[in-house]
């Protein structure tokens, strides 16, 4: 029996032959960007890594690592999870989360992390 | 995509019930909910291993130096090998979103095909996992040493063939004369733990002696990673001065001078809690791979069935997606805070 009272939120996901192929398109253009990303990390790693270089020099490398996750990480979610397409009141939802939680977190454990290390190594451990 | 996510609808309706204010299903909301969740306690672990390794400072292993082996080639290659795991599961979710891509033209055929692809590809990461694990757990065939001074180093280089054990006093067992060549790495591992060799001779299970026929090492070289009296971290050790420390070290006959591979107790990369970390982030993301290889089996066999195209969408292969993403969007963040930085 068919109900008129409740939305088949499911169905609208549904493309045509044509929307498929820009879709798809897309799919493999951020398939080749992250594999991009992916090798010039190995790379940089490999020849740049922590044991060689040190000071600002790895400093910078490894802020551009972080940010080259993100880059990575936010292809992942807006495309291949396809949040990028959801209402805006679900992906701040999903997101807002983070930015108010984790970041702090993130702050909290290291700055304490280091001073504990400093600690031991003024005081012995 | 069409449909009532990009419809415009005003505020007083959409949340004044009756509709779903995210405009989405009930199921893959849930399954959102679920990864945010998931995704802290992903966080939460990351988090801990960060405080952790910025209290340890220097003494954190690198990952570069650590995870340099690839199957069937051997040592040298930095990160190839983690690098190779990342790829697959990258090209797993990309074939996963295009299962769903298939789903939305109602192709049946595609998401079959491209699901098999992924689980194909979920198995060899799986797969890859236990390699590294494996290695991980059995180490280097030079292992951690703690030298003289009380400095203790890790070892690169290429590890010279034992040949045999040239037995020199008879004991239960094996009789004077007689070259022992089975087992012998293992052996030699263990005794040199356990403090059983002393100025090359080595003291087997029965209790009998024998000398030990090795070539020479090549290139070896010791990286300091914890202060002694005479060696400070950071400090570095080649070829002739290498090989001598290292075997006044593990051939001193004390034992604990030397760890091979890791446990939950000890490892030979760097401090305790390295190798815990490893287990338990590896490891618990591991599992969830293993479980959405499962899901995803299970949901290939409804596809196969018909059962999402009688119901006339495919939004299950949606939802066993979203979770297969958020799988690969953990490892990204794994690999960059475990392997390299």
């Amino acid at each position: 029996m068919e109900r008129d009272d409740i939305i088949e939120y499911s169905l609208d996901g549904h493309h045509s032959e044509e929307a498929g192929k820009a879709i798809r398109k897309k799919i493999y253009t951020v398939t080749i960007l992250l594999t991009v990303i992916t090798i010039i990390e190995v790379l940089v790693g490999a020849k740049f890594g922590r044991a060689t270089t040190s000071g600002m020099a790895w400093e910078m490398i490894k802020w551009g690592y972080i940010v080259l996750t993100l880059i990575k990480a936010g292809y992942i979610v807006l495309v291949f999870m396809h949040l990028g397409d959801e209402k805006k009141s679900l992906k701040y939802v999903i997101l807002v989360p983070y930015f108010i939680f984790v970041l702090y977190l993130i702050f909290i454990a290291l700055t304490e992390g280091l001073a504990l290390g400093d600690i031991w190594n003024t005081y012995g451990g | 995509m069409a449909g009532h996510a990009t419809k415009e609808i005003d505020a007083a309706t959409l949340w004044g019930g009756k509709i779903s204010p995210f405009s989405t299903s009930y199921g893959k909301l849930m399954m959102w909910f679920f990864l945010v969740s998931d995704a802290l306690t992903f966080g939460g672990l990351l988090i801990a291993y960060g405080y952790t390794r910025h209290s340890a400072q220097d003494a954190w292993p690198i990952g570069e130096e650590t995870f340099n082996s690839m199957p069937f080639l051997g040592h040298g290659y930095p990160l190839l090998y983690v690098a190779l795991m990342t790829f697959i599961l990258i090209v797993s979710s990309v074939t996963m979103v295009l299962a769903v891509e298939a789903g939305h033209r109602m192709d049946q055929k595609g998401v079959v095909k491209w699901m098999i692809a992924t689980i194909i590809g979920g198995f060899f990461f799986v797969g890859s996992q236990a390699w590294e694990w494996s290695h991980f757990i059995h180490g280097t065939e030079f292992g951690k040493v703690e030298l003289v001074d009380g400095s203790q180093a890790i070892v690169s280089g290429h590890f010279g063939e034992i040949e045999n054990f040239e037995v020199i006093e008879a004991g239960h067992h094996h009789k004077k004369g007689e070259k022992i060549t089975e087992d012998v790495m293992h052996e030699f591992q263990h005794a040199a733990a356990a403090g059983h060799i002393t100025a090359g001779i080595i003291t087997l299970h029965d209790g009998s002696k024998a000398k030990i026929n090795k070539k020479d090492d090549e290139h070896m070289e010791l990286i300091i990673k914890k202060d002694g009296l005479k060696h400070k971290v950071g400090e570095k050790m080649m070829e002739k001065e290498a090989v001598e420390a290292y075997y006044k070290a593990i051939y001193s006959g004390t034992p604990n001078k030397v760890i091979y591979g890791a446990n939950l107790e000890q490892n030979e990369y760097g401090p305790q809690q390295y190798g815990q970390f490893f287990f338990f982030i590896t490891g618990f993301h591991g599992f969830h791979v293993f479980s959405g290889v499962i899901i995803n089996i299970i949901i290939l066999l409804g596809v196969i069935m018909g059962t999402y195209h009688k119901r006339g969408h495919y939004e299950m292969v949606e939802k066993t997606g979203l979770y297969w993403h958020f799988v690969d969007l953990v490892w990204v963040f794994v690999f960059t805070f475990f392997y390299l930085v």
